[in-house]
């Protein structure tokens, strides 16, 4: 089996083997679903937020809540944590490649990722009845480019902490920002318009935007796809520039 | 065979210079022992040979190659200070996760059971006591089936008994025929386990022998103190070419002198119907040649 694969099943091990941050990626979201869903007044269709549900905003929220949980909280505290205790040094001794172990890493975040949003999606439909995305490409596209902008920015923060505990601090005190902007609190289509082209810059903001268009069929907006385009491509590089493998 | 040459090797972090020019060669099947004060620049030496580091000038050849060659990964073994696995990661998961990095794995199983990892197979590396993380830290190094195996401070942190334990170990690792580099500050450990010894200081090699080539080096020689069962003349044991000197204290004799010193007083005793009581031989050590070599001693820090 290829040395790729392995890492990514050791680092599933591992991350099983956490369980504040399965509960906090994998169950928390379809548990705010359901908590919101418990609302009467948020199952009862409102102007405000163009004749939709807010139960039916949230599906989409939980599913950046998702993203962001696992590549802004969880991710850069592991790699910056390998770091500091050298086990990326220890792996740059062997024919493994520490980059390996990186990719490893997001791509078990990405696995738990969709069975999170998949669990989120059939709560909403089951419980709820909100309809499951109409436009499933483009809702996979939105999903994705979400994902890469949320963890490109992951890895930029684990590039620049100097240990896990420091990762996980930097991470989480973005993380609330972040999740403000993707309507955590208030959903973004209840934005004052201001407030709402902010959030159409920020990375969350974007994600979220992208993902509910995706949600209610249409392809999502070129301005929201750019943004998280932007997000991928400046974090990325600065996280691949900056990234120190001791 | 030489299979690590190094030659005029040089390197500085910002204004500290770690390595001011090392040279030394590693023969092929030899326990090769890099002795040194903390900071002397043994860690950043073997790193280079590594690869884990870049030299600022000078050649590294290891198994006639760039260190940073990829395929050296498989062919050299490296034991890190200071590295930990995952906490979490269970002693049999990091043994299969390791063997899957390489073409040719050893028998981790085997290789387990030798360092008497056997029973903690499934114990998680922050629940194994420091002497289990050592050992499988030195597991993970062998399991590639090396043929240069670089240990850097592997007993360290380790108990007496435990230390003993390893030893044997890297013992039976070069008896199948690897290579073993060993950075140490041990003297004892440098002396039992080592062919030949690499002192460096301050970021220069001072001296490559055998430990006792190292200790010969230093020591003017030998002495030997006894109380001699009846009276005897300074004179019987002056003539001998091997004494130097010979001095009193109370109803001690002090000899001192070289070579077979010990069996040519001992023969003059004998033959004069002298008994020596208790008889002491001071020999100086490896510890002593590094205090004289570097101009202190390996254990201050």
């Amino acid at each position: 089996m290829s040395v790729f694969v392995q890492l990514t099943r050791s680092e599933l091990r591992l991350f099983r083997r956490e369980p504040q941050i399965v509960f906090f990626s994998l169950a928390f979201p379809s548990i705010l679903v359901l908590i919101v869903g418990s609302i009467p007044a948020f199952r009862e269709a409102d102007d405000a937020i163009g004749g939709l549900r807010v139960i039916d905003l949230y599906v989409g929220i939980a599913t950046v809540l998702t993203l962001a949980t696992l590549a802004l909280q969880s991710a850069p505290m592991v790699l910056a944590g390998y770091r500091e205790s050298g086990f990326l040094r220890r792996l740059a001794t062997t024919p493994a490649r520490p980059i390996a172990l990186l990719g490893a890493q997001v791509a078990m975040c990405l696995l738990t990722a969709l069975a999170s949003v998949s669990l989120v999606l059939i709560v909403g439909r089951v419980v709820f009845g909100v309809a499951l995305p109409r436009q499933p490409a483009a809702f996979l596209l939105a999903f994705l480019l979400t994902a890469g902008a949320a963890f490109a920015i992951g890895l930029f923060i684990a590039a620049l902490a100097p240990s896990g505990k420091a990762a996980n601090a930097i991470g989480t005190l973005l993380f609330f920002p972040a999740m403000f902007f993707a309507g955590l609190w208030t959903p973004r289509e209840a934005f004052p318009g201001f407030l709402r082209d902010i959030a159409d810059l920020t990375p969350l903001g974007a994600g979220e935007r992208a993902v509910h268009e995706a949600t209610s069929g249409s392809w999502p907006a070129w301005g929201a796809l750019a943004v998280l385009g932007a997000y991928v491509v400046v974090f990325g590089v600065a996280a691949a520039r900056l990234f120190r493998w001791e | 065979m030489t299979v690590i040459e190094i030659e005029e090797l040089r390197k500085r972090y910002g204004d500290t210079v770690a390595v001011a020019g090392v040279s030394l060669a590693v023969e092929a099947g030899e326990i090769f022992g890099i002795l040194g004060p903390n900071g002397a620049g043994k860690t950043t030496t073997v790193e280079c040979v590594a690869g884990l580091r870049t030299p600022d000038s000078g050649t590294v050849r290891v198994l006639g190659r760039d260190p940073r060659d990829p395929a050296l990964r498989r062919l050299v073994g490296v034991q890190l200070q200071e590295s930990r696995l995952p906490e979490k990661m269970a002693v049999r998961e990091a043994l299969e996760l390791f063997s899957a990095f390489y073409p040719d794995p050893a028998d981790w199983r085997r290789l387990a059971a030798e360092l008497g990892l056997d029973g903690k197979l499934g114990t998680r590396f922050g629940k194994l006591s420091g002497g289990q993380k050592q050992r499988l830290s030195i597991a993970l190094a062998l399991l590639g089936n090396p043929r240069i195996a670089i240990l850097d401070e592997l007993t360290t942190g380790l108990d007496p008994q435990a230390r003993r334990d390893t030893w044997d170990l890297i013992g039976a690792v070069r008896d199948r025929g690897v290579t073993v580099v060993l950075v140490t500050h041990f003297m004892e450990e440098a002396e039992r386990l080592c062919d030949r010894i690499a002192v460096i200081d301050a970021g220069v090699v001072v001296a490559v022998d055998t430990p006792a080539g190292l200790v010969e080096r230093v020591s003017a020689g030998q002495r030997v103190r006894f109380r001699p069962s009846a009276p005897i003349d300074d004179a019987l044991l002056t003539v001998l070419p091997e004494v130097d000197r010979v001095t009193r204290h109370g109803s001690q004799v002090e000899v001192d002198g070289h070579g077979n010193l010990v069996q040519v007083v001992a023969a003059t005793l004998a033959a004069h119907r002298i008994i020596a009581h208790d008889l002491r031989i001071e020999q100086a050590g490896l510890d002593e040649a590094f205090v004289r070599l570097t101009g202190r001693g390996a254990r201050e820090e």
